[in-house]
């Protein structure tokens, strides 16, 4: 459930002075994918273009290896493999086509909330040591553009966050929904949080 | 009589001034130490803020250590923006070999406001932890619990925002931040004398010094920027409007008029004033002149 754009194209234009066989992803399509500027692009470049590959996540490797074979003896006869998808797709075909040059033709867009099955405005940065039973529910690392464990910054001004004026400072947030259940009170009864990023590199 | 310092001066419940340092983005620093050294006696202490409004300038503890070498006081202003843990930990070690006493704990504005938006925000630790940070070294501990060859000593200080909304909730940050290990506190700019005076109240139980902050208006448009931009600052219409009428060569003298109002304001109410001049340190004789002090 990825967001991507259409990588600049003075950064891919080269690839396309050679043969390119083409694959684009449609498996978040219902999300978003930019298809329209997508296909105009490879439009444009038809002559240079030896085959497209449409297919529905290319980040489940299974799938895209029958695509692969499927598409084996025009793939043989192109220079450059160029990937419209996330990050993902680009790497699982990376990964299967190790004696190919492979380059993705999009950017992936950071996304709030993407885990599950649809876009969601609560975020979890799967920290490891889960913050939300401190904080009323609301999550101080995803919520504060500083990830702030022990209180808001002084950057807020009407309740929005210094870094961006559209968004509710999350700080403020978490104490409103405490007063809520009477329960500001544990904020100053909170030990000092210091985060132990070791649980992520580890996956401790 | 050698000069007492900052915290002695607290200490003993005297009334203290605090000015600061924006260290040049570069290395002409020298104007800054002069301007610096011609008001040091009526100065007590000099912030020497950390990469101000998150801008690449010269650093903080090279340019405290540059005014501890001309017999001033500095308070090294530190922030958890651009360094780790073990970075920030370094650095308290580092200043205090240096000399210097004084820290003043900050979370630090983001990068994203800066000259360098597109660099990676650390944020690793926070104003309160770093002053816990501060408070495990002054026991002899780094923040794991390991044993320091020779323990620094350190004054550490925080900063509050009365004019901050929700207030309740920037004084539960205050409260932890009491409990880290913040023995002083300057505030934001304050214009609000009613206002701060019902800020003061609510914190005298607390029983730590605070320093009020006055920052020099340059002109009317400056003042409804700030309105508009810089979280817990509201300027009255009284004193925009005192600058809207003066005229141009006028504006300083009436910017003094206001400081000086204000901080008389102040005298009463906390234990010290920090002047935030932001380019105009040459008024600050004027203003304290004018404030009486």
């Amino acid at each position: 459930m990825l967001i991507t754009k259409p990588k600049d194209s003075r950064e891919i234009e080269s690839y396309f002075e050679k043969r390119v066989f083409v694959f684009k992803c449609y498996g978040c399509r219902e999300v978003y994918f930019p298809e329209q500027e997508i296909n105009k692009f490879v439009e444009e470049r038809a002559k240079s273009i030896s085959g497209i590959a449409e297919v529905d996540y290319l980040c489940n490797e299974s799938f895209s290896k029958i695509y692969i074979e499927k598409n084996a003896h025009v793939i043989r006869n192109s220079d450059v493999i160029v990937v419209f998808s996330c990050g993902v797709g680009s790497q699982v075909i990376s990964k299967l086509m190790e004696n190919n040059i492979v380059v993705p033709g999009c950017d992936t867009c950071y996304l709030n909330g993407f885990q599950g099955l649809t876009v969601l405005d609560c975020d979890c940065n799967q920290c490891g040591e889960c913050y939300l039973n401190y904080t009323g529910g609301i999550c101080p690392i995803t919520s504060c553009a500083k990830n702030l464990l022990n209180g808001p910054c002084g950057g807020a001004k009407n309740n929005k966050c210094e870094v961006n004026p559209e968004v509710d400072c999350g700080w403020i947030a978490i104490y409103e929904r405490l007063m809520k259940i009477n329960k500001e009170k544990i904020l100053v009864e909170n030990k000092i949080f210091v985060r132990n990023f070791e649980k992520i590199i580890k996956g401790k | 009589m050698e000069k007492q310092s900052f915290s002695e001066k607290l200490k003993e419940g005297k009334f203290v001034i605090t000015s600061e340092i924006g260290p040049p983005k570069g290395t002409n620093i020298e104007p800054h130490l002069k301007e610096a050294e011609h008001i040091k006696d009526r100065i007590d202490a000099f912030n020497v803020t950390d990469l101000q409004s998150s801008v690449m300038r010269l650093g903080s503890l090279a340019t405290c250590k540059l005014l501890i070498e001309r017999g001033l006081e500095p308070v090294f202003q530190i922030t958890c923006r651009d360094k780790n843990r073990l970075a920030l930990q370094s650095d308290l070690l580092s200043a205090y070999v240096l000399g210097v006493k004084n820290v003043l704990c900050l979370t630090g504005d983001h990068t994203t406001l800066g000259d360098h938006p597109d660099a990676k925000p650390v944020f690793d630790l926070d104003s309160v932890s770093l002053l816990q940070v501060a408070t495990d070294l002054m026991n002899g501990k780094d923040m794991k619990g390991n044993e320091l060859d020779g323990k620094p000593e350190f004054f550490p200080g925080a900063v509050v925002s009365p004019g901050y909304e929700p207030l309740e909730l920037q004084l539960i940050k205050m409260e932890k931040k009491i409990e880290a290990g913040a023995r002083f506190f300057q505030t934001q700019a304050v214009y609000d004398l009613k206002s701060f005076e019902k800020f003061m109240k609510m914190v005298e139980k607390y029983r730590v010094p605070i320093l009020g902050g006055i920052v020099l208006l340059k002109s009317a448009g400056m003042a409804k920027y700030m309105n508009e931009k810089v979280a817990g600052v509201s300027v009255p219409d009284r004193y925009i409007n005192m600058m809207a009428q003066a005229k141009k060569e006028e504006r300083a003298k009436v910017s003094v008029q206001i400081a000086a109002e204000l901080i008389k304001g102040m005298k009463g109410l906390c234990q010290g004033i920090h002047i935030m001049p932001l380019g105009w340190e040459k008024y600050v004789p004027l203003v304290l002149e004018a404030a009486e002090l």
